[in-house]
């Protein structure tokens, strides 16, 4: 028994400080996505949770170049970005979609510009590659409480204004009849998600913040009819694939073909979509998804 | 700016142009403003793969948006497209952290394949790029009036026969194959600036699809040219010149069209105003 566990569990695992300071902020992050991402995914805004993921980089980068800490170049720019795109989307999906492509592109193109001038001036290769896919074993032990500051003021928007965002995301003209106002509770909501995104952009790289928002939410959502259910669900799934990730990049430190470990946010990413097939299996997941698609399907039919 | 080894450059960048003009008037039509950023993202990692087991980029590029293409429409069909979108892609950017990891010396070229490099192609590079290219833009004009038909009016389209989904597949293969062919010369991000900012900003001036597109690859040309030429000047990054000036394009669009008081150029699609008229 003792020996199974050894094997699953690497010697050193529960020792090292990083693998620690990973599992504590790859949980927070993943707690905060899970929940956030429910609301996304019933919004149809997964483009915008990406896209708010790219454009943080670009004030990380930015934040990096005139020496600031990269946190609130990520937060500060992504929030700024989110109120663009609240600002000049129309409130049709695919007006949206393509106000959110015209500031992630003005967004990329900044990043092209800090990401050259970080290279040249100050000579750091490496960050691109940073940027892109963050690296969760060598967080700064110090943003750790950062994190979860952010995270608990993310959940708490989250709560308050519960009720009002899944009225407005459901039925946006009921919720205005009903006084909700609507374009208000957006902006709040996106800028939840931008400092959500741009939080795990900055700790666990773009790639997985999007892979957590996105995979635990749409999973639980097959799973479950009820939002505050799907939540819970969701939040649990992203948390047991960023944890098990954690494990399995470590335990494959001995693996072949490098011997050198393979990259977290490919575990994670391979869990989060295996769970989202697993939904997709004949029998399971009955219902459609609610939001636009299911609006979509009645009126065809009707 | 126009010596000789400018003139693959020129020429390269030209073609990008008006494929992406071309492409991205039926992405920004058809909503797909994810889909044109996903796969040519997603896409790079299959560079990485490919120089891990030495095969040729473009190939690697090629198979991967492939992949992704099919991915997002058989994921789309069962689920929500923008989610099928967002996981597709992840898994296609973890694959590239796996690759990455695993070979030591691919680490610069990222940045090429990403934000491109323009400046450096060569003319054997041309020829693949103008055969993908003129297979676009031929598959573009055979498809033109069902895709543009199911873009529209997707239910009516599937009431006089055209299949939608068929459509949604062919358009993503499209996307694919544009992919393939721009991503080693002008990278990932800078496809994506150049087919949703030009589309989208005609989209400002014309109510005719026709119009439209030609618009799109006019601006698309007009963004890429200012910036090859700004780039070279100034020596910063082509990605920053095309980003940057993609959104400022975009927005004087929508600053005119308000003028205009065209709210029906904003909020509906093109034949839209057509049909409610009739």
């Amino acid at each position: 028994m003792s020996g199974i566990l050894r094997w699953v569990f690497e010697p050193g695992l529960f020792g090292s400080a990083a693998v620690g300071v990973a599992v504590l902020v790859g949980g927070a992050v993943a707690v905060v996505s899970g929940t956030v991402g429910v609301l996304t995914v019933i919004r149809g805004q997964s483009f915008a949770g990406h896209a708010l993921a790219d454009v943080g980089a670009t004030g990380g980068s930015g934040a990096f170049l005139i020496g600031l800490n990269p946190l609130w170049g990520f937060v500060g720019v992504a929030v700024v970005a989110a109120g663009i795109m609240e600002s000049v989307g129309v409130r049709r999906p695919r007006g949206r979609d393509l106000a959110t492509g015209i500031v992630l592109g003005a967004g990329l193109g900044l990043a092209a510009l800090f990401l050259y001038w970080d290279t040249t001036w100050s000579n750091t290769t490496g960050a691109s590659m940073t940027v892109l896919f963050g690296s969760m074993f060598v967080i700064d032990g110090s943003t750790v409480p950062v994190v979860i500051g952010f995270s608990v003021f993310v959940l708490a928007v989250v709560v308050l204004l519960y009720r009002m965002l899944l009225l407005s995301s459901l039925h946006p003209d009921l919720a205005a009849a009903r006084g909700v106002p609507v374009r208000l509770v957006g902006i709040g909501y996106l800028a939840a998600l931008a400092v959500t995104v741009s939080l795990s952009a900055m700790t666990i790289g773009a790639v997985l913040s999007t892979a957590l928002l996105v995979g635990p939410a749409a999973t639980a959502l097959r799973l479950t009819k009820r939002p505050g259910w799907a939540m819970a669900v969701s939040a649990a799934i992203a948390v047991a694939a960023t944890w098990l990730g954690i494990l399995l990049a470590y335990d494959s430190y001995y693996w072949p073909p490098l011997q050198r470990g393979w990259p977290v946010s490919f575990f994670v990413v391979v869990l989060v979509f295996a769970a989202y097939l697993l939904t997709h299996l004949p029998g399971t997941g009955p219902r459609r998804a609610p939001g636009p698609v299911s609006l979509v399907n009645t009126r065809k039919e009707a | 700016m126009f010596a000789g080894f400018m003139v693959n450059t020129w020429l390269a960048a030209s073609m990008v142009a008006v494929v992406a003009g071309v492409v991205g008037f039926f992405a920004v039509l058809r909503g797909s403003a994810f889909v044109a950023h996903a796969i040519p993202q997603g896409a790079f990692a299959g560079a990485a793969g490919a120089a891990l087991i030495g095969a040729g980029t473009i190939l690697g590029l090629g198979v991967f948006a492939l992949a992704g293409a099919l991915g997002i429409g058989w994921l789309g069909r069962r689920g929500r497209h923008d989610v099928a979108t967002a996981l597709a892609l992840v898994v296609m950017l973890g694959l590239g952290a796996l690759f990455l990891s695993m070979s030591v010396e691919y680490a610069p070229e990222i940045y090429s394949l990403l934000f491109g490099e323009v400046f450096g192609v060569s003319g054997g590079e041309i020829g693949p790029m103008a055969v993908l290219g003129v297979l676009c833009l031929a598959a573009v004009a055979v498809l033109y009036r069902p895709l543009l038909f199911t873009s529209v009016l997707p239910e009516v389209a599937e009431a006089r026969g055209v299949r939608a989904h068929r459509m949604e597949m062919c358009f993503l293969v499209v996307v694919a194959a544009a992919t393939s062919m721009t991503v080693p010369v002008v990278g990932a991000f800078l496809m994506f600036s150049l087919m949703i900012a030009p589309a989208g900003t005609a989209r400002s001036f014309t109510d005719k699809p026709l119009h439209a597109m030609g618009l799109s690859v006019a601006i698309a040309l007009a963004t890429v040219w200012a910036a090859v030429a700004a780039s070279y000047e100034t020596q910063w990054p082509l990605g920053f010149f095309v980003g940057v000036g993609g959104a400022l394009a975009y927005g004087l669009g929508r600053g005119w069209a308000r003028h205009r008081g065209t709210r029906a150029v904003r909020t509906r699609p093109p034949t839209g105003a057509v049909v409610t008229a009739g």
